[in-house]
């Protein structure tokens, strides 16, 4: 029987996973926005944040501290892929493609090979529970949804606010003008790409205490965000944050009631649909 | 052009008897191999009419593939089903497979149609692994024993004989070359060629550009099949791997290995690097770093794959 | 022409064109008779590529109707209007510069010989070469039949690029700034091509270059801000005070 309870849970949950899905997606977003590419190994990313973090975590026993290294440390993985890949093939859509198909298998076995195929486990920073009427809930959870918002907004102000943000709008309105009005393009499309990926391995990070690090753990990932970023409307970060929210929502109250195996052949078809109706191209009016 | 047809013709028939009479000097495990190889080669062959001449990049290609294995295997498995009406079936599966699927994803291109093709593809992967009691999901099926054996010109042929295994692979092989050299040069296949070099243009020629993508597209999907039905039958296997985005992405690595826009580039392709693999998976589990580093290196290095780049500085004529 | 009333080949009424906000083709109405020698002027934004666009089928209308022999072909594809007859060339010019010069021709004549679902996979070679060599023939460049069409001088490619549109048997052949980049003997050579195949085919021409509107064109059209500003012929729209205004307000 479905009470109020098993619905506020699911949505507690959508919530939080929503959350944590904007942040990852948001890197997506923001690297199709400004640099018109799609990132394949973007789930990659978000894996390799996870396992950084279980990283310092474990060897250095502070998680705080690994929730600045591993953003940092994948940053830089980031920008080598970018100096030593992505500027080479200068940016044309169907060779990043496939040379991030490539980086993707590259980081993945990788890690594979250093750290193992086992799910490890790192202790939650925190531990409280709040108590609603019907269950206790995880106070780590909720914290990671703040820091999740909290970051969002971070972001939002960056892009609005700060010059950095001011180049990339620019870039990704029209990056030959922007080149013209002196705007160091290269450089915005390596910070994107940097600030993209540590997006992600920052979601990564926040969720290792709930679910584990495991270097399959982008794949889901990452089809993840493209949803999200999809249906959003790519090049809308508005959008893309709305998609999240909402695919974390549904998300969350399918897995509870339905196979979670249903549940993502639904969403894929979905992404495809959108796809397909909106034949009209794949970059919505770039909106912030 | 027809001198230039004939030289690329014989090409072929060169080839192609060569691995022929290449099995009678084969070790026992480079004849299953080449076996492999030449099964393999012809989804890429299909796969190639699609990147290589027509233009389009698709990452869900692993579908059909899967559709010719489900669609052959699963007959054979359940109802004992010979090995013709197995083969037929199974092409016939991701031919209409690929009809159907068509009619949507085309309406896109680019990197939109790179996405829906492989959402397609993701689809028809969770379902193969959601019907886990009816395909057998990740695990899959044996067919060992379930295939009756094919009464031929007196002989009694079954799957396990590696003569019949090579010669099977072979036949597909040839089968999905003669199909692939035979469109590319037809009045379509010209057709083709002027849609990957402009697409408007070649519409404002009175072609009609979506029913010649969907020719090419159904054409690659049923080779495919057939490639993906022979390979349940010769090796006796159903998976739901086949339909997984690692064989969507197979595909496009040996193309652009061997040679995209290239007839026997995919041959090449597929050649290498099944041997590079099997060496890599020989000295370590993460045996896919191998597969990552290639086509990073391909496509930064060398776009045109080898056949291309044989093409440009030697033989002109490659079709 | 003497006829008491022009039989209208292609007939526009109303054609409308919105992009978002911005209003490219605000109500044309236009009648080609068959055989002449349309212009069609006017400055850069005046929408005259989106107005062709239209009757070609590139483009589909936001309003209005398009009518070939009196039959409605508003929502008729661009391929069939081919077909039909309509034959556009674009403004950037789009020949397949990677293959040869033959493929180049041999895809609008092999479009033409293509009747059956079975031509699509065999057609007999002879017959296609037949029609590229006289096609070659028509433009003087029958050595190049091998060559990649990217090789030839920019003027041979224009030629190149015409030639593709007349193998396709056109009866409206529409000609989108064909002069430009040319040198005046290419211009000159452009031209005589031109009043040689207008005996049997209408041709529109957008252009820029007064000159070649003056010496070629039997009307012309003149379009300001998405509408039709005057029409008349050459020395009429010369003298007409509003077309000077457009023109040297500029």
């Amino acid at each position: 029987m479905i009470t109020a309870g098993h619905l506020f849970l699911a949505l507690l949950e959508g919530l939080v996973s929503g959350l944590v899905l904007a942040l990852t997606a948001l890197g997506l977003s923001l690297v199709f926005g400004v640099m018109r590419i799609v990132n394949v190994a973007h789930g990659e990313f978000f894996m390799l944040g996870a396992v950084i973090a279980w990283f310092f975590s474990t060897t250095l026993g502070s998680f705080g501290l690994a929730l600045v290294a591993a953003p940092l440390a994948v940053g830089a993985v980031a920008l080598a892929a970018d100096r030593l890949v992505l500027r080479p093939v200068r940016y044309a859509p169907e060779a990043t493609i496939v040379a991030t198909i490539g980086l993707l298998y590259i980081l993945q076995q990788l890690v594979l090979m250093v750290y193992g195929p086992y799910a490890r486990p790192v202790d939650a920073p925190v531990y409280f529970r709040v108590e609603f009427p019907w269950f206790g809930y995880s106070g780590y959870k909720l914290v990671v949804a703040g820091l999740a918002a909290l970051l969002l907004g971070a972001t939002w102000l960056v892009i609005s606010r700060t010059r950095l943000g001011l180049y990339m709008r620019a870039t990704q309105q029209d990056p030959d003008v922007a080149r013209a009005f002196g705007v160091p393009t290269e450089r915005v499309y390596a910070a994107s790409f940097a600030l993209g990926a540590m997006l992600t391995a920052v979601a990564g990070a926040l969720v290792v205490p709930i679910q584990q690090a495991h270097y399959l753990m982008g794949l889901d990932a990452l089809l993840l965000s493209f949803m999200a970023v999809i249906i959003g409307g790519l090049g809308s970060l508005r959008g893309t944050l709305a998609a999240s929210l909402l695919i974390g929502l549904i998300d969350g109250v399918v897995s509870v009631f339905f196979s979670p195996t249903l549940a993502k052949i639904v969403a894929s078809a979905l992404v495809a649909l959108v796809l397909v109706v909106r034949s009209g191209g794949l970059f919505g009016e770039g909106a912030t | 052009m027809t001198a230039r047809d004939r030289r690329a013709a014989w090409l072929h028939v060169a080839v192609l008897g060569g691995l022929l009479a290449l099995q009678a000097v084969l070790p026992p495990f480079h004849h299953t191999m080449v076996a492999r190889i030449m099964v393999l080669a012809a989804f890429a062959v299909g796969y190639n009419l699609l990147l290589g001449y027509t233009g389009l990049m698709s990452l869900g290609h692993a579908m059909f593939f899967a559709a010719g294995v489900y669609g052959a295997g699963l007959p054979v498995y359940y109802a004992g089903l010979g090995a013709g009406p197995a083969m037929a079936l199974g092409t016939l599966a991701g031919v209409v497979l690929a009809a159907l699927v068509g009619l949507l994803v085309l309406r896109t291109s680019g990197v939109a149609f790179l996405i829906v093709t492989m959402m397609f593809a993701q689809v028809f992967f969770l379902a193969a692994l959601y019907f886990n009691p009816i395909t057998g999901g990740d695990q899959g099926l044996v067919l060992t024993g379930r295939l009756p054996p094919v009464h031929l010109l007196g002989l009694e042929l079954t799957a396990a004989s590696p003569a019949v295994k090579y010669n099977v692979a072979w036949a597909v092989l040839a089968a999905g070359l003669l199909v692939a050299f035979g469109l590319v040069r037809s009045p379509a296949g010209r057709v083709l060629v002027a849609i990957r070099e402009n697409e408007e243009r070649t519409r404002m020629l009175g072609y009609n550009i979506f029913a010649y993508k969907w020719l090419a597209f159904v054409t690659a999907g049923g080779i495919a099949a057939l490639a993906g039905a022979a390979y349940a039958l010769l090796f006796s296997y159903v998976g739901a791997t086949f339909a997984s985005i690692l064989y969507s992405i197979y595909p496009l690595l040996w193309t652009l290995m061997g040679g995209v826009g290239t007839t026997l580039g995919p041959l090449v392709g597929t050649g290498v690097m099944t041997y590079v693999v099997d060496v890599a998976s020989g000295v370590t589990t993460s045996y896919l770093l191998v597969v990552g580093a290639v086509l990073v290196l391909l496509i930064m290095r060398l776009p045109a794959g080898v056949m291309g780049g044989v093409r440009h500085r030697w033989w002109r004529w490659l079709p | 022409m003497v006829a008491v009333a022009p039989v209208t080949l292609l007939r526009t009424e109303g054609l409308r064109r919105a992009f978002g906000g911005l209003q490219a083709v605000r109500g044309v109405n236009l009648d080609l008779a068959p055989g002449e020698i349309r212009a069609i002027i006017g400055p850069n934004g005046a929408g005259k590529t989106t107005l062709v666009g239209m009757i070609s089928g590139r483009v589909a209308p936001s309003a209005g109707r398009v009518l070939f022999r009196g039959r409605d072909i508003t929502r008729l594809p661009a391929h069939d209007r081919v077909m039909l007859g309509i034959v556009y060339t674009f403004q950037i010019m789009s020949i397949y510069r990677a293959l040869p010069v033959f493929d180049n021709l041999a895809l609008p004549v092999q479009r033409r010989l293509m009747r059956t679902a079975l031509d699509r996979l065999a057609l007999d070679p002879r017959a296609v070469a037949r029609g590229v060599e006289a096609a070659l023939e028509r433009i003087g460049l029958q050595d190049a039949a091998a060559q990649p069409a990217g090789a030839l001088p920019y003027g041979h490619q224009r030629l190149l690029d015409i030639a593709m549109a007349l193998a396709l048997d056109p009866e409206i052949l529409i000609l989108d700034e064909p002069t430009q980049g040319l040198a005046p003997d290419e211009i000159a050579r452009l031209l005589g091509l031109i009043r040689h195949i207008a005996s049997g085919v209408t041709i529109v021409l957008i252009e820029h270059n007064m000159q070649v509107v003056l010496e070629v064109a039997q009307r012309v059209t003149v379009m300001d801000a998405g509408r039709v500003l005057a029409e008349g012929t050459p020395a009429e729209i010369e003298a007409n005070p509003d077309v000077q205004r457009v023109y040297l307000g500029q």
